[in-house]
């Protein structure tokens, strides 16, 4: 079965021109064996004036399904954000809520309701209307998904976010929506939430046309209990309203969109997205440089200077990551603060990005990044000091150091820890510097790594970090140090009493000022080593002159520029 | 001949059972579960709890291998935890990609392999001879992924003549009716789209193709010259017969024997070699699915296709039996 099947077929010069250019050449093939670089002339299609609006990205996989509702990857919500739009979007390159379907919301003094003012004249693709009802159908939609529906990593963001359903209504955050009028609907939620807003900056909560998530029986996911099938709509009848709508999903090799004509805002120079399924890395900077795809993510860092060099754009996003060195309090040696401050003292985090992370990374002096409310500027640090180290063991009384076991992870990339391995051999050798001795303890990520971390107290130190979702601190140290864990082995009642205060606080301005300060309380503590904030980079042919990074992957490519 | 093949198909039943099992209490005691797996680093105990109620993984061992084969039987090979489509689909889209790409590989090897193996052993000795020995020493030892890199290297960027990737350039927007790409192509009169479907096999072909190349040539070679020595060569030599003859009649036919039975055993051997193949040329074949399958412990498909390979493996042995009764009379007889 095919999802490209289509009769309608360009007749771009570029079939016939390649099918010339390799009967030609495959004949020199057999008669030379001499190399010589012809990309340039080779990649130059149309005329001089004439951009080419095919743009081909590739994909690292295929999207989950087509329904950002039942999504939590980065694939599936890369080519959603081409299809949908949320009541609220994010400032260009920051992690800041803006207004995009709704152009204004005002939230009522308990925080439990908020009012949107909706964008006048949207359509969906299929010219469904956009207005207070498919809001309403939306949020309705969500919270009344039985069976197979409600599982967590089928509606990932749904169940963290709003953490309850229509037959749960005890822990559901979302009570009711009513429809105030064409342009404007109220959002009435159980419980207080701060991250309500910005939460809605995530393509899980895109609008969907009611029409089509009817039509096209959007829920009925599930066919066996064994594991959720996709619907007709997930699987190929996505309709939002952005600026590109659906074409075509070859499973494993492509989907295409093309330009909606109606689309109310600026239409931009790309009238054809190609998103191409290539799984492997190396394969995937190969492409680059053959020509045959216009950018791809997740640039290896080895592979930036060379790509630079060729004339290949690098661009860096703004780091929305954390790589932590995780310390098991549960180990006697670990348990004391002094101990805790000499192995900070011990770690030269420059060093360590210098040589093992990729360029824009920025040292993390807590555990969120700069661009998330409550940053503190002014938290305590612990500068590298070897000497320091080395008095701070001997006042612990290790004056020769001491033996721990440190995990790290094996055959995996994370976005902010591209290479563990190379993490782990450097921090190693910090450590010996000042008498402490790691001994390796590798695991395969999946799932032994994980279950020994989060699962066991049969760890030392060890590497691990978190991409955020979208701006909100508690996503981040709430979910590190919010409760007592296997992973990092401490009480703190305090610690866990204020993370808690400040996630259930209403005042967006009071919230960051806590936040500010747990951090403060955190560095204090030191429970753990934050060391970077790598950022992740993008690498695009030279053709490709602007591109709308953005630390939360808010990227649409109407918005990108091209010069050919 | 029927009841032969009648024979080995029943034969097919219990060993499948026996496989059947021993995969499923493989997979299902592997560490960590498909929970873990399916959630990443933050999956809190009670969302790891849900997952397994819904799957099914609470039930006893017994129970769940049970409604496995109940519903294999029916032909119903469960939904990959993966892409929450059925098993079977996901094969039969892919499979005519694998199909296609292990044809161009095999005619690669054979048609390349055969005469080269001939004429190494037609002159013993010789440049030629000494050179297809290295040649196949190479062709062993050389990784797939490193001639991936330095094929796409030459033939992809420096000198822009193949495509680096892929199964045809989405750009063609081809008409698909069998999921061959190349037969859809002719079928629809869309020659441009067969051509480029074809180019897009030659590389990963021909880096798929080596080592079966490799053994097959190193076969042929061993094989001719011990036939070439026989007492029945040298019989009909001084018979006065035609060159010609001796060769086609009485050398290469009773050194196909050994050759034949090898490219059978290839063709097991291509299949798992398109995982690592395909993967790194992007080619969407059941090879790079299992990948991702192994990889994302999507147990549904292990468990699937490694039935799929196992039926498939026995059907390939199967027709190369049956193809010695062909080349080899005294089989015929018998």
């Amino acid at each position: 079965m095919s999802m490209t099947d289509k009769l309608a077929r360009g007749s771009r010069p570029i079939r016939k021109r390649a099918a010339v250019t390799a009967g030609v050449a495959i004949g020199a093939l057999l008669l030379s064996g001499c190399v010589q670089s012809q990309r340039e002339e080779d990649t130059g299609a149309g005329g001089e004036d004439a951009v080419d609006s095919t743009f081909v990205f590739a994909a690292s996989a295929d999207p989950a399904g087509l329904d950002p509702a039942f999504a939590s990857d980065g694939e599936t919500f890369r080519v959603s954000r081409q299809m949908f739009e949320g009541l609220v979007g994010v400032e260009p390159g920051t992690a800041d809520p803006a207004p995009l379907l709704a152009e204004s919301w005002e939230t009522s003094e308990d925080g439990l309701s908020t009012t949107f003012a909706l964008k006048e004249g949207v359509t969906f693709h299929d010219g469904t209307e956009f207005n207070a009802e498919a809001v309403c159908f939306n949020f309705d939609r969500w919270y009344n998904w039985t069976g197979v529906a409600q599982a967590p990593n089928v509606s990932y963001y749904y169940n963290n976010l709003f953490r309850g359903f229509a037959d749960t209504p005890d822990t559901a955050v979302y009570e009711s929506c009513e429809v105030n009028g064409d342009l404007e609907a109220t959002v009435t939620l159980a419980q207080p939430f701060a991250g309500f807003i910005p939460a809605l900056s995530l393509p899980a909560f895109s609008m969907q046309s009611p029409t089509a998530l009817e039509e096209f029986a959007a829920d009925e996911i599930g066919g066996s209990a064994e594991a959720p099938s996709l619907s007709a709509y997930a699987e190929g009848n996505p309709v939002g309203t952005g600026p590109f709508k659906f074409d075509s999903w070859n499973v494993g090799e492509d989907l295409q969109l093309s330009t909606y004509e109606e689309y109310w805002g600026e239409q931009g120079q790309i009238e054809t997205v190609i998103f191409r399924i290539i799984d492997d890395p190396q394969a995937r900077t190969q492409a680059l440089q053959a020509g045959t795809i216009d950018g791809f993510d997740l640039v290896a860092p080895a592979d930036i200077p060379a790509l630079e060099d060729e004339g290949f754009m690098i661009v860096p996003r703004d780091p929305f990551t954390i790589l932590y060195l995780g310390i098991n309090h549960a180990v006697e040696e670990l348990a004391d603060p002094l101990v805790r401050q000499a192995i900070h003292h011990a770690i030269d985090k420059q060093a360590l990005i210098d040589q093992t992370l990729p360029e824009g990374t920025q040292l993390a002096t807590q555990f969120i990044p700069p661009v998330v409310e409550g940053y503190n500027e002014g938290v305590t640090t612990y500068e590298y000091d070897p000497e320091r180290a080395m008095e701070l063991l001997e006042e612990a009384g290790y004056p020769d150091g001491f033996e721990v076991q440190f995990n790290y992870p094996t055959g995996v990339s994370r976005p902010y820890m591209p290479t563990p391995e190379q993490v782990f051999t450097n921090i190693t050798d910090q450590l010996s510097e000042v008498g402490i001795t790691a001994t390796p303890s590798p695991d395969v990520w999946s799932p032994d790594y994980l279950d020994k971390i989060q699962g066991t107290e049969d760890h030392g130190i060890h590497l691990l970090g978190w991409t955020g979702d979208y701006n909100d601190t508690d996503n981040f140290i709430g979910v590190f140090f919010g409760t007592e864990s296997l992973e990092f082995g401490f009480d703190n009642p305090e610690l866990f009493g204020s993370l808690n205060e400040a996630r259930g606080m209403t005042d967006r301005d009071a919230q960051t000022e806590l936040y500010s300060e747990i951090n403060e309380d955190i560095a204090e503590f030191n429970p753990a080593i934050p060391l970077a904030h790598p950022a992740p980079s993008l690498a695009f042919a030279p053709r490709v002159v602007s591109y709308p990074a953005s630390p939360v992957n808010d990227e649409v490519f109407s918005q990108i520029e091209l010069s050919e | 001949m029927l009841r032969v093949i009648g024979k080995r198909l029943a034969l097919l039943v219990p060993t499948l059972f026996g496989l059947s099992i021993l995969l499923f209490i493989w997979v299902r005691n592997l560490p960590g579960g498909p929970a873990t797996a399916l959630l990443g680093e933050r999956a809190t105990p009670e969302a790891v709890e849900r997952v397994n109620e819904l799957y099914g993984f609470n039930e006893p061992i017994v129970v769940q291998y049970f409604t496995y084969m109940g519903k294999l039987l029916q032909g119903d090979f469960g939904v990959s935890i993966n892409t929450g489509r059925p098993v079977l689909e996901e094969f039969a889209t892919r499979f005519p990609a694998t199909l296609e790409l292990t044809t161009v590989a095999l005619i690669f090897a054979i048609g390349i392999g055969i005469p080269l193996g001939y004429v190494a052993a037609r002159r013993y000795g010789s440049f030629v001879d000494h050179g297809s020995v290295v040649l196949s020493l190479l062709g062993i030892t050389v990784p797939v992924f490193f001639l991936a890199f330095i094929f796409k290297y030459f033939f992809a960027i420096q000198w822009p003549i193949l495509p680096p990737d892929g199964r045809q350039d989405p750009r063609i927007n081809a008409t698909h009716v069998t999921d061959f790409y190349v037969l859809d192509g002719i079928l629809t009169g869309e020659y441009d789209a067969a051509w480029d479907a074809f180019l897009h096999l030659i590389l990963p072909g021909i880096a798929l193709g080596t080592i079966p190349l490799a053994i097959i040539v190193r076969i042929t070679r061993a094989s001719v010259l011990e036939v070439q020595n026989a007492d029945y060569v040298r019989t009909a030599r001084s018979k006065g017969l035609l060159e010609k003859t001796i060769r086609n009649r009485f050398i290469l036919r009773n050194a196909m024997l050994p050759v034949v039975t090898t490219i059978g055993l290839q063709l097991g051997l291509l299949i798992s070699g398109a995982i690592l193949t395909e993967t790194v040329f992007a080619f969407n074949g059941i090879g790079r699915f299992l990948r991702d399958a192994i990889f994302g412990l999507d147990y549904p498909v292990l468990q699937g296709f490694i039935i799929f390979i196992a039926v498939l493996y026995a059907f390939i042995n199967l027709i190369v039996d049956l193809s010695y009764s062909i080349i080899d009379p005294r089989v015929r007889v018998q």
